[in-house]
């Protein structure tokens, strides 16, 4: 995994609450074997009629959307079904990271092993990033705060572990498999 | 020492080392199930770092979710019914299993079935064990006092390579059931209105345990209902502490321990209930004796009301007024009487033989709706054959429903089985989620009970006026 450090990038809004990952990637999306190509369908129900044709008013179709980075969305996002192909979709269109005040367990783990960044903030500021779409953010993994365009900057928690893997870029597979003797010696006393 | 729970000694018996504030917990799992959607990405990384599977003897695998239910008798005829990409998938499962030396309960398996389904029938899934699968209904195995959860793949990977994942430990919340079920409310109605009462984000960050005299007076199959939607509460996983019931469940499966084998896990399996002083993080109570048949409204399990009642008017709510416009349902109006146009009966939630039998109890010597197509999906193949054994697909056929062949079917419409658009569907699947079940798909969920009563009547319909 390459490291990440620090994103720039422009927000987007999707205010809806409980926003499941059926919605971010379809299911009938989940029959590759690989994980690049699904951004083209990422949001697919919300974004294309039935004849495929983009939907006026759905915001990833809205012209300054091109090139945005960060998701703003509302609470609770991800949750549902632990496909990882969910974050596989956001990164693959583009997207670095998304902002709300809560982000379901499974899709928040699969995210950060894929370098992509679920930030809590709180109400306040989420509901000030809600009602100012289409803004310069700056998100500092290292000093875990994010960056407004005033110049003000708010905390946001991240696990450490995590943390830690995002700046130097740690493959979390190769930490796990220096755990070899300590797995061979569990296996040993646990059978 | 205080006392502790069920989720607490199975985490501290299988932690290899231990979490400190910058590394979470390395913990073992005994048992990692495997299916063809979640995992070729991962057999991908094994394979470009030349990595091989640590332990095969710990690893199910079988095919549930892009598989056909229609009777397939050759790869050839596989190929024909199956959309190429699912047909891939399933190639591409049957080489990696080959490649990695794992046992797979393929399409051509008496063992094959919803690998929920299918790890309790063989006695796969046992009490103090850690499940894991990249499948957010693992949590169904918690029905036996298995500490089980959902993973994705990039952890599907670090399972079959290491045997071990990277975990913090999560808080725990209790939810004591209290009271009796009424003639005509189910497991499904407990877990319909446990989600209405805690929210669809309710028990993120949280393992639940399902406490007190209405949980130990469940079936392991009731069990196993209410622990596999507890992700659609926002939790990690669901568990009930083992007892009498659990046992008498597992004993005699074909891999569960026997002999002195059993006596020993017996003993073993004993210690693990919750200590009556076990502090937990967090606690709620379901008065099950107040539940009616539940049913949802919306596109999210949360927004769920008695079968006889009504949507409630929920104004300035961006997300409740776009659900009800996709659902084309109205604020104040009730939902039972709206006209229904497909019937699902099976998925991980309500797919196993007592399922089957109630739905078959109330279709007997009645006939589906005109213009309604209703379709049983039996949740493994032994459930198919015992099934079949005591003449429940001629109940559902003489009633002009389908039966099919074992699989995940039109729970989540990857495998051939869909609700056309605009189409209504009462379903005892798990998600209501918008286009779930096809694109444009409108699900009500529900249990066995109330979608056979609703295939019967045409429209979404209380069941207790059909129970003999």
């Amino acid at each position: 995994m390459n490291p990440v450090t620090r994103i720039t990038a422009r927000t987007i809004v999707l205010p809806l609450e409980d926003v499941d990952t059926d919605q971010i990637i379809p299911a009938r999306y989940l029959r590759t074997t690989v994980r690049e190509g699904l951004g083209e369908n990422l949001f697919a129900d919300w974004r294309y009629d039935k004849d495929g044709s983009e939907i006026d008013g759905f915001v990833l179709n809205e012209p300054e959307s091109k090139g945005a980075g960060i998701l703003v969305a509302g609470r609770n996002f991800g949750c549902g079904s632990s496909r990882e192909h969910a974050p596989w979709a956001l990164i693959d269109h583009g997207f670095h990271a998304v902002i709300s005040t809560e982000i379901a367990d499974i899709f928040s783990n699969n995210s950060l092993k894929n370098g992509f960044l679920p930030i809590i903030v709180d109400e306040d500021t989420h509901r000030w990033l809600l009602a100012h779409p289409g803004i310069e953010l700056t998100l500092d993994v290292e000093a875990k705060e994010l960056t407004l365009p005033n110049g003000k900057t708010v905390g946001f928690p991240i696990e450490n572990f995590s943390r830690h893997c995002l700046l130097n870029g740690v493959d979390q597979l190769g930490f796990l498999m220096e755990q070899a003797n300590a797995i061979s010696s569990y296996e040993a006393q646990a059978r | 020492m205080p006392g502790r729970s069920l989720f607490d000694k199975v985490w501290d018996e299988h932690v290899v080392v231990p979490e400190t504030e910058d590394a979470p917990a390395v913990l073992y799992i005994d048992l990692h199930l495997v299916h063809e959607v979640t995992s070729p990405q991962a057999f991908n990384t094994l394979r470009a770092n030349g990595l091989s599977v640590r332990r095969p003897d710990l690893t199910l695998a079988t095919m549930d979710h892009s598989t056909p239910t229609v009777t397939v008798g050759s790869l050839q005829e596989l190929k024909v019914v199956s959309e190429p990409e699912a047909f891939e998938q399933i190639v591409q499962m049957e080489r990696n299993c080959t490649d990695f030396g794992l046992e797979l309960r393929g399409l051509g398996s008496a063992e094959r079935g919803i690998v929920h389904v299918i790890g309790p029938e063989l006695g796969a899934t046992q009490p103090g064990k850690t499940i894991v699968c990249g499948d957010s209904h693992t949590s169904t195995h918690g029905a036996l006092g298995a500490l089980a959860f959902g993973i994705g793949t990039t952890e599907v990977c670090h399972v079959l390579a290491t045997q071990c994942l990277l975990q913090r430990k999560p808080k725990t919340f209790a939810v004591n059931l209290v009271g009796n079920l009424q003639p005509g409310v189910t497991a499904k109605d407990i877990i319909l209105g446990l989600i209405g009462q805690i929210g669809v984000d309710g028990g993120t960050g949280h393992a639940i345990e399902y406490l007190g005299a209405a949980a130990s007076q469940l079936s392991i199959e009731e069990r196993m209902t209410i622990c596999n939607m507890a992700i659609e509460g926002g939790a990690r996983t669901g568990m009930f502490s083992p007892d009498d019931t659990t046992y008498e469940y597992l004993a005699g499966r074909p891999l569960a321990p026997a002999g002195v084998d059993w006596d020993a896990a017996l003993s073993h399996w004993r210690e693990l209930p919750s200590d009556d002083d076990a502090q937990f993080d967090r606690e709620t109570a379901l008065d099950v004796s107040a539940l009616k048949p539940m049913v949802t409204f919306g596109t999210n399990p949360g927004m769920v009301i008695p079968v006889d009642g009504e949507i409630p008017v929920l104004t300035g709510d961006l997300g409740f007024a776009k659900a009800l416009e996709y659902m084309q349902l109205e604020a104040g109006q009730p939902l039972a009487g709206t006209p229904v146009d497909i019937v699902f009966i099976g998925s991980c939630t309500n797919s196993r033989l007592s399922d089957l039998r109630a739905a078959a109890g109330i279709l007997q010597g009645r006939k589906v709706a005109d213009g309604v197509r209703a379709l049983v999906v039996p949740g493994s193949a032994k459930i198919k054959r015992d099934a079949e054994a005591e003449g429940l697909p001629e109940i559902f056929r003489a009633a002009g429903a389908e039966w099919r062949e074992p699989g995940c079917s039109m729970c989540l419409a990857m495998n051939g089985d869909i609700v056309p658009p605009g189409k209504l569907a009462v379903s005892t699947s798990n998600r209501n989620f918008e286009g779930r079940q096809g694109k444009g798909a409108r699900t009500v969920l529900a249990s066995p009970l109330t979608a056979a009563a609703s295939a019967v009547n045409g429209v979404v319909s209380d069941p207790r006026p059909l129970i003999n």
